[in-house]
């Protein structure tokens, strides 16, 4: 499908992407967790960019992170550092996990970026006081933002980023719902690429692309799929090669509880009422990630829903290594599984690894004796 | 005894069999708590243990209990058992060893008094949070997290109402888990007793400016059980009161705790327990003394928060800006305080594995020191309580070569 190439080109050059963005519509906004509210940095005017490493060696990065920090956040200040990022005007730091806290320091007095803003999120989203808090940190930071865009956010702008990014969260579980009905619908590097360019792209162009690849995938008569059907678990999950291995091994991940996927985009947000509730609504009530707090089994019982849904025959825990929210919930994650005779696998991942190396043999066996 | 052990025996520090004593006894107490009809709630340790106090409650610290592990040298068994259940060994290994002993009542003592309720501030780190969670899951018991939002720049207003009304929350938690109404005269003597002992915890470790040191870090160390336990009781008041008699009196009486001091040290980040002894030889060896530190000054850093007639108004703000709950910047400047004030010639940083929000940021902390003072920084990679991450040779030559600069210095001085 030729209309999935530019996000191919996206993923493939997102330097070259931002650039071209910088000198069309301007100031770039970078983050590297889903927590970021997008919507509120589109309204304001700049591009909202989700920040992957780039992989590179970890050269500079060393004098400011031991070796004992995930590869996510050593090769985001890597880049940084090296300036593979002097695109960007500024970064925003939504509160998660402890090494991206320490990052957002870090980041605060080595950088030398127009902007900056730590978003300071709850870490319990199931109590009221929570929400109260959670609505003054996004008023909060849309004063930044007007600040720094040196004009105001109106009520209209934030009503047509909603209604934006509802229409690209829509069609982006449409096609996830037709990969999982179909799942030789769609290459699971195609469905990764859309997901990924969906984070960095243009979001007016992304929302019309991703209209006509729903037209198009709805029109189309795949043929029967026999294979696995996986679920993919964990944090991001930035390596194309999985999906490749897991296809050739005879299976397919037909849905998944990544921050690069469902977790991110699932859901939307109430239009007619106040934004800034509604966008309060979307953060606290989201799929949750493991450096927040709604309940002591909220995401074994969601994976387990999922697993159901889906229909699946086994699941992938994809996490990377030093990372210890997921480390933390893996054991029960997987003991829920297991009371359900649900199969699952676990991989560490280190984003620095160049491949899967020896992790392919492992996904192999694991397919086959699901 | 000869003249040696007789020099020695002077050095020790008398309070410290008190201090045991005390300690027994309040385990004892959380031991039985079922048998006399009192419920125990474990806390994390930078968790306000005040309400706790003043509701009867027996307040139990696993991070407390990991330390014990840890100086008993039984933290690598329990950490392999953790492993065993699925739990990476990159994680803290306070958790790993608590998850773990509580499935095979490890530990020194055979494992912790089971928890009636758990209760878990975040102003450490995000670990504690996944930590209670699991025991949560375990125990089966109601969990309450005060979240308290992390001051990167500032202590914003936001943040302020937000904690103060999880304080609300907090109590309400209480009063159901024990079905009594919560009593604020209480609160208000056990605040002013959490108040005084904080306040003579400081003096204590200010008696360390004195040259040559009546005590060092790792004394600090010892006896930072009772601040972060007993807060809020008369028992730590009196004992802190106690402690710092006699720290006076070993001033007066010129009795330092090593023999001969010459260096003066700054340590960073938590203790490597279960190599407390050899590290202060070590250092001893060299004529240095670890004068200070900023793990066990955490425990009255917040003071200039607190009002003493009105604790629990205070709470939010004192809960929310502790060390670790703080910018980088903000800490470094905690440090460079902390130098000047002790007088110190190096400064000696910890990057502990198990704990990320106190060792990320430690690099950048090093260069500031070292941009704004000039003083000799060195940076040992152990873990406070998993002895595999430690490497006794490596540690010790990095040790000799840090102090052979502070030697040079002094001799360039
Ligand atoms: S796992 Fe959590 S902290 Fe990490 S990127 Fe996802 S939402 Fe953010
Ligand atoms: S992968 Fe884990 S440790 Fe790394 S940034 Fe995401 S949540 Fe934090
Ligand atoms: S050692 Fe660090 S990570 Fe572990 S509980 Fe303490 S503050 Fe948290």
């Amino acid at each position: 499908m030729k209309e999935i190439n530019p996000f191919h080109a996206a993923i493939n050059d997102p330097g070259g992407l931002a650039a071209g963005i910088k000198k069309r519509s301007g100031k770039i906004l970078g983050y590297m967790c889903s927590y970021a509210p997008e919507e509120l940095i589109h309204a304001a005017g700049f591009h909202p960019m989700r920040l992957f490493s780039s992989k590179s060696d970890i050269c500079l990065a060393q004098n400011h992170l031991q070796a004992y920090c995930c590869s996510l956040v050593r090769g985001v200040l890597e880049d940084s550092l090296a300036g593979r990022l002097d695109y960007l005007e500024g970064m925003v730091f939504p509160h998660t996990c402890d090494s991206i806290q320490r990052l957002s320091d870090i980041w605060r007095l080595n950088t030398k970026f127009n902007f900056f803003a730590d978003v300071v999120m709850p870490t319990k989203l199931n109590t009221k006081s929570a929400r109260t808090y959670m609505t003054d940190v996004l008023k909060k930071f849309k004063t930044d933002l007007e600040k720094a865009a040196e004009h105001s956010i109106t009520q209209n702008d934030l009503q047509n980023s909603i209604s934006l990014f509802n229409r690209i969260r829509r069609d982006l579980s449409r096609i996830y719902e037709l990969k999982s009905q179909f799942p030789s619908i769609i290459k699971g590097t195609d469905l990764f690429a859309i997901i990924k360019g969906s984070m960095i792209m243009d979001r007016e162009e992304l929302a019309q692309r991703l209209e006509t690849i729903v037209l198009l995938l709805e029109k189309k008569d795949p043929p029967p799929y026999s294979g696995k059907r996986i679920i993919l678990a964990g944090s991001i999950c930035d390596m194309q090669d999985i999906y490749k291995l897991i296809e050739a091994s005879g299976g397919s991940v037909v849905a998944d509880d990544l921050c690069t996927g469902n977790r991110w985009f699932e859901g939307s947000m109430p239009e007619n009422i106040d934004p800034i509730e509604a966008l309060t609504a979307r953060y606290a009530d989201r799929a949750i990630c493991p450096a927040k707090h709604s309940g002591n089994t909220t995401r074994g019982e969601n994976l387990l829903a999922l697993a159901d849904t889906h229909k699946v025959d086994g699941v992938i825990f994809a996490t990377l290594k030093f990372c210890d929210p997921h480390a933390f919930d893996y054991p029960y994650m997987k003991e829920f599984l297991e009371k359900s005779s649900i199969k699952n696998l676990h991989l560490e991942l280190d984003d620095q690894q160049q491949g899967l190396g020896q992790l392919s043999t492992r996904l192999e066996t694991f397919i086959h004796m699901i | 005894m000869t003249d040696t052990d007789k020099k020695k025996d002077k050095r020790k520090i008398r309070a410290a069999k008190k201090m045991r004593e005390i300690m027994t006894t309040y385990y004892l107490d959380a031991m039985t708590a079922r048998e006399n009809n009192k419920k125990v709630a474990w806390i994390t340790s930078g968790g306000p243990v005040e309400p706790l106090i003043a509701m009867d409650i027996i307040p139990v610290y696993p991070e407390n209990h990991g330390a014990m592990i840890g100086a008993s040298k039984m933290g690598e068994e329990l950490c392999i058992k953790a492993e065993e259940m699925g739990y990476s060994q990159d994680l803290c290994s306070y958790a790993r060893t608590d998850i773990a002993c509580c499935k095979v009542n490890g530990g020194p003592m055979g494992g912790l008094p089971q928890p009636d309720m758990l209760i878990c501030c975040n102003n450490i780190c995000g670990t504690v949070l996944k930590w209670y969670e699991v025991q949560a899951r375990h125990f089966n018991v109601p969990l309450f997290i005060l979240d308290t939002p992390i001051c990167h720049t500032d202590y914003s207003r936001e943040v302020e109402s937000y904690v103060r009304r999880q304080m609300d929350e907090y109590i309400i938690f209480l009063e159901t888990a024990v079905d009594k109404k919560f009593d604020h005269d209480k609160m208000a003597e056990v605040g002013r007793l959490a108040f005084q002992g904080q306040k003579l915890w400081q003096k204590v470790l200010k008696t360390t400016t004195h040259k040559p040191s009546p005590m060092s870090a790792f004394d600090a160390f010892f006896f930072l059980a009772l601040i972060v336990t007993l807060r809020g009781t008369q028992i730590a008041v009196d004992f802190y009161e106690e402690l710092s008699l006699e720290m006076e009196e070993r001033i007066q009486t010129d009795i330092s705790i090593i023999p001969h001091e010459k260096y003066r040290l700054l340590w960073d980040n938590l203790p490597v327990w279960y190599q407390l002894k050899w590290l202060s030889q070590k250092f001893s060896d060299h004529n240095a003394c670890l004068v200070a530190d900023t793990y066990t000054s955490a425990w009255c850093s917040a003071l200039k928060y607190i009002d003493e007639n009105n604790f629990l108004d205070s709470m939010a703000q004192a809960y929310t800006r502790i060390h670790l709950n703080i910018g980088v910047d903000q800490m470094a400047d905690q440090v460079l305080d902390m130098i000047r004030t002790y007088d110190v010639d190096g400064f000696v940083m910890h990057s502990n594995r198990s704990c990320k929000p106190y060792s990320f940021g430690q690099m950048d902390i090093m260069n500031i020191v070292r941009k704004k003072t000039g003083i000799p920084v060195v940076m040992l990679e152990a873990d406070m309580v998993d002895p595999r991450s430690f490497s006794l040779s490596q540690t010790d030559t990095r040790i000799d070569a840090f102090m052979e600069i502070i030697k040079q210095k002094e001799w360039v001085r």
